[in-house]
């Protein structure tokens, strides 16, 4: 049966060099974004879409575990960041270590919940602690419910960078996704990541050779899950408003949607995936409900036609690792 | 030999493929109306390869497969059973979410004159009393029986029988020979993949040797007494 | 008292609907090794199909019971044509993508012409007005729907376990490959299967609209809650699914009346205990 990670580019073939290549290439392109006429607010709120893109991409890539309730994660992390940052006044890094410790305390516990079944049980599984965790947050009342916590400040960082300066922010919010896609291509790459290949690769081979399978997967997805919460912290910074919209299973599918049309199991899938729906979102605003048609669509395109993913398909073609 | 009667199954050039492994290179046999035909060989000749791609169920085929006159190798296995073709695989199938008589009763008739239940109960009278036992509850034996009787009531005349005697008793193995005469002695036509070469042998008319996916030899019944020492050979007894 | 009881009786009527979807899922993934993740948005045609018959059609309640499930399953027959039967072979994950895309478009259509208020259902006047039972006082149109959904449930129940057919579809389930060497078009009983399956969800929809508004996003929260019954029932048996959509009606409607706060969540409390306890779920076979 063609596994939904047959995209993920044989280990034989692995070359380091593409992938360093590119993200040079990324690198470099991010950093002259103020230089050009592009909007740096669009970018970022697209990198942070897309670090939770590559956290979620970090379980079902190279795990194998489809998680359908990510967006806990991102609003977990968003609510005690910016609850923080507004009604207690820490400063920036603390507010960001708070949100992506309540991310990580969350992700151990559904973890511990949702690896006992796989499959498609895993993802209903953990659409459904999404969802339980979605209506705790509408009746929490330091969520502020359907109306939010609003007017989140962005103060300084470590003390001298003035977090409210748009560059300041820009670099800032680049050089954490920079660190952080390191940090995910190190996991990958490491011999945890190997394990973890192994067992989407085969499990019961795994387990016969020894390996605690349960916890190399569950250890996936706290890295997972505490990522995304990273993602879901960096984002009060740049939308400065947290909301009842990043823990609801939409934008769980969102997350969905960009990783599979980047290319599930890639390293810059998720991000050229994130960038693509983040711009489709901005430009389709005013069309209302027909954006959600649209990515419908594009999610039956994408699993009839379109496997691989736009990465995928190039990977593919040019026979290389992205 | 008489060639006057055209076959009933004539296989030629028959190419299959399991995925990437190409496991039959080019079968050639035929079964004339009333024979009971068994195909000999080793493990992982293609025997049971053969009948599954006779049937359709099988990956890849190429090559022409005509049944009465049909080209079928472009067909959907249910196509072909409709046209006659009956399969009784070698792990029996029996379904575990049927009971036995749902099980007997479940292939549905594709042609008239097929066996009616009494005379099925006639054969084997065994599963008479075991109708609303769960299918798999049965003994192998039993399980046997109940697969080569449910293709029995469809009114198929040509039986593809996979290794029907595979892990039963010497007791039981007798059984199933007596119905497999009584079948032959209806006129049905049996293509028979057998292990057993002494059952076979008191059984079939007509034998080929299949070795890689090939035939490679072929005898009467009547020939089998001056090939022994050839035939011990290609099976590796 | 009362208020016990009517919160039984709203728990009795949302777990009809959580049995008669959880069964049409059940019996979908049996066959087609797909988690249906547009289950609750076909739902949501079916009750707009009620209402259309209904405006357009001058088709009352009664023409709409029997027409609904037959237009929205044969849509759904032709979804499954067109559009599912290019999964097979794949990993099962993709069935859930596909139709979490299909939920979405059906969904958003329906937002971008109806918004997403409900439009109200009128009860059928044969139905309307209650019956004082003594202890509590029973709306007819509320019994009826669980009546009518006990009915379904057992009626399908029989047609797949007891019949013919029924056995068609167990064998088809079991060893599609071998039903089909025996002449049955396979393909077709499984257009078929989810065509019933979405039937049921569309019945599911007409018996909701009187009582739930007629919007775009009826199914949405609600196939969220039917996953977890599925969880928490397993998927092994048919009945396993529509007794436990019955008892966590029940639970939840207990739930509303002694602790209201915890009513939207005590279906998916719940999962987390099956699955710390029996993770194959209460009738579930083993993963």
């Amino acid at each position: 049966m063609a596994s939904i990670t047959e995209n993920a580019a044989p280990d034989k073939n692995r070359s380091m060099a593409d992938e360093i290549v590119g993200f040079i290439v990324m690198a470099v392109l991010l950093a002259v974004v103020p230089f050009t006429g592009i909007y740096p607010y669009f970018v970022m709120q697209a990198l942070c879409f897309a670090l939770f893109a590559c956290a979620f991409n970090l379980l079902i890539g190279y795990s194998g575990l489809l998680s359908f309730g990510h967006s806990m994660f991102l609003g977990t992390a968003g609510y005690f960041t910016a609850y923080t940052l507004k009604l207690w006044g820490v400063p920036p890094a603390v507010g960001v270590l708070i949100g992506v410790a309540a991310a990580a305390v969350l992700s151990v516990i559904t973890g511990a919940i949702a690896i006992r079944r796989q499959g498609i049980y895993f993802a209903m599984i953990t659409l459904a602690l999404s969802q339980l965790m979605f209506f705790i947050y509408l009746r929490a009342p330091f969520t502020g419910g359907e109306d939010g916590i609003q007017g989140i400040p962005q103060g300084t960082l470590f003390w001298v960078l003035d977090l409210s300066h748009t560059n300041t922010l820009y670099y800032v919010v680049v050089a954490v996704f920079l660190l952080a896609f390191l940090l995910i291509y190190r996991i990958v790459n490491s011999p945890f990541g190997e394990v973890l290949k192994a067992i989407r690769e085969n499990e019961p081979r795994a387990i016969s050779l020894g390996y605690k399978v349960d916890q190399y997967k569950l250890l996936a997805f706290i890295l997972s899950g505490t990522l995304a919460g990273l993602a879901g912290s960096m984002k009060m910074f740049v939308t400065q408003n947290a909301s009842l919209t990043d823990v609801h299973w939409t934008m769980s599918g969102e997350v969905v949607l960009m990783t599979l049309v980047g290319g599930l199991g890639t390293s810059f899938g998720p991000v050229v995936g994130a960038f693509i729906i983040v711009a489709m979102q901005q430009y389709l605003a005013s069309f209302g409900q027909w954006v959600m048609v649209m990515q419908g669509a594009v999610f039956i395109i994408c699993v009839l036609t379109f496997r691989r993913g736009i990465v995928g398909e190039i990977a593919h073609y040019f026979k290389r690792s992205l | 030999m008489l060639e006057a009667t055209a076959p009933l199954l004539d296989v030629k050039g028959l190419h299959a493929w399991y995925g990437e492994s190409h496991i039959l290179h080019g079968m050639d046999f035929h079964v004339r109306p009333g024979e009971v035909v068994t195909l000999l060989g080793r493990n992982g000749a293609g025997k049971s390869t053969t009948l599954k791609s006779i049937m359709g169920i099988i990956g890849k085929r190429r090559g022409s497969v005509m049944f009465e006159g049909h080209e079928t190798i472009q067909l959907p296995s249910d196509r072909i059973a409709r046209l006659g073709v009956a399969f009784c695989p070698e792990e029996r199938g029996i379904f575990a979410s049927l009971d036995v008589k749902e099980n007997l009763l479940l292939p549905p008739a594709i042609r008239p004159g097929g066996m009616p239940v009494e005379r099925i109960f006639d054969l084997f009278p065994n599963l008479k009393e075991r109708l609303t036992s769960q299918g798999t509850k049965l003994s192998g034996g039993e399980q046997q029986m109940l697969a080569i009787a449910r293709i029995l009531r469809t009114g198929a005349r040509f039986l593809m029988l996979d290794e029907p005697t595979e892990g039963l008793a010497p007791v039981i193995i007798q059984q199933i020979g007596r119905t497999i005469s009584r079948l032959k002695a209806e006129g049905f036509t049996i293509l028979l993949v057998e292990q057993n070469f002494r059952f076979a042998a008191d059984l079939a008319d007509r034998f080929y040797v299949v070795e890689h996916g090939q035939v490679i030899d072929t005898f009467a019944s009547g020939e089998l007494e001056a090939n022994m020492q050839k035939l011990h050979h290609y099976l590796g007894v | 008292m009362q208020a016990l009881y009517g919160q039984l009786l709203v728990g009795l009527i949302n777990g009809s609907f959580y049995a008669l979807l959880s069964l049409g899922l059940a019996v979908i993934f049996g066959m087609l090794e797909i988690i249906n993740f547009a289950h609750g948005a076909l739902y949501m045609i079916g009750a707009f199909t009620a209402y259309f018959l209904l405006q357009y059609g001058g088709l009352n309640y009664w023409w709409a019971l029997l027409l609904a499930p037959l237009i929205v399953g044969a849509f759904g027959m032709l979804l499954e044509r067109t559009l599912l039967r290019r999964l097979k072979g794949l990993d099962p994950l993709y069935g859930l993508l596909l139709t979490f895309g299909l939920a979405l478009v059906i969904q958003g259509v329906f937002q971008n012409y109806f918004g997403s208020a409900g439009m109200p259902y009128a009860i059928p006047d044969q139905l309307r007005g209650g019956v004082n039972l003594g202890f509590m006082y029973l709306p007819i149109y509320r019994g009826w729907v669980v009546i009518v959904s006990l009915v379904v449930c057992i009626a399908t129940w029989y047609l797949i376990e007891r019949t013919r057919l029924g056995a068609y579809l167990r064998a088809a389930t079991e060893n599609p490959t071998l039903v089909r060497a025996f002449g049955i078009n396979v393909p077709l009983t499984i257009t078929l299967t989810y065509g019933l399956g979405v039937g049921l969800a569309a019945l599911a929809g007409v018996l909701s609209a009187p009582i739930n508004q007629v919007g775009p996003l009826m199914g949405a929260d609600l196939i969220i809650v039917v996953f977890a019954v599925v969880v928490i029932g397993g998927m092994g048996s048919i009945m396993g699914s529509v007794i436990t959509g019955f008892a966590l009606g029940v639970i939840e409607g207990l739930t509303k009346y002694f602790y209201p706060e915890a009513s939207n969540t005590v279906v998916f409390v719940l999962m987390v205990l099956v699955l710390l306890v029996k993770p194959t779920g209460l009738t579930g076979r083993a993963n």
